[in-house]
């Protein structure tokens, strides 16, 4: 069940003022990966506090690198509940899990961090490994 | 364990990915919820069965780690006898 609107608008500021994207709507999914060519970053946003609170701040970081993908988008998961399940329908094989984020490049997914890899590591972590995918498939 | 707490409130691992070997040779992946009088209750986890998967463990695991965990079971309560030895999926 979604939680009321006024808890995670915060949650959603912290990604939409670093210029990211938000996608609520399935068409909203649908045009910004249906016909995606160049590379693309979904972060599936969550509310828990603990794995969110950390790679959100790491995405923050992730975007001061030099290199980074073209377009930046993000879903709620528990929150957004089409929208988010759209994005997935993006990531292929890949599991969904919140928080995560993908990269993909011409509309298909080239690096994925779970959230298994984001629990109770340190932002400057969950960045390091954003920025090395950025390196190898931004650049 | 480091003793850091996760999720104040709950107890070390609650919403920790985690690997518990189970006694009938099952193996469980899926987030920690709480060890109870029945067992460890466990979210959105994905089971391992030697007995019938066409993968290997280590196979399995690789798969889990690459694409995440395929999970099967919503809500999953490992009994105590089955738990096993327990263990982070992906240590930092």
């Amino acid at each position: 069940m979604p939680y009321p609107e006024m808890m995670v608008k915060p949650m959603r500021d912290e990604l939409t003022r670093l210029g990211v994207e938000e996608l609520r709507s399935v068409p909203d999914v649908d045009a910004a990966l249906g016909t995606s060519s160049g590379t693309a970053l979904v972060f599936v946003n969550s509310v828990c506090g603990c794995a969110a609170g950390m790679a959100r701040p790491a995405l923050a970081k992730a975007l001061e690198h030099q290199n980074k993908p073209a377009k930046l988008y993000t879903v709620f998961a528990g929150q957004d509940l089409d929208a988010t399940a759209r994005a997935r329908s993006y990531f292929g094989e890949y599991q969904p899990s919140s928080p995560s984020v993908a990269l993909l490049k011409d509309g298909k997914v080239v690096a994925f961090v779970h959230r298994h890899q984001i629990e109770g590591r340190h932002p400057d972590a969950i960045a390091a490994a954003l920025t090395q995918a950025f390196d190898t498939y931004c650049a | 364990m480091s003793g850091h707490v996760f999720h104040p409130g709950h107890d070390e691992l609650h919403g920790v990915t985690v690997i518990i070997t189970g006694t009938s040779g099952r193996t469980y992946v899926g987030r920690w919820h709480e060890r109870g009088t029945r067992g460890v209750t466990m979210r959105d986890t994905a089971i391992h069965d030697p007995a019938n998967s066409p993968l290997a463990l280590d196979a399995w695991l690789a798969k889990q780690r690459k694409f995440g965990v395929a999970a099967t079971e919503k809500h999953l309560v490992v009994p105590t006898e089955e738990a096993g030895e327990v263990a982070l999926f992906d240590p930092a």
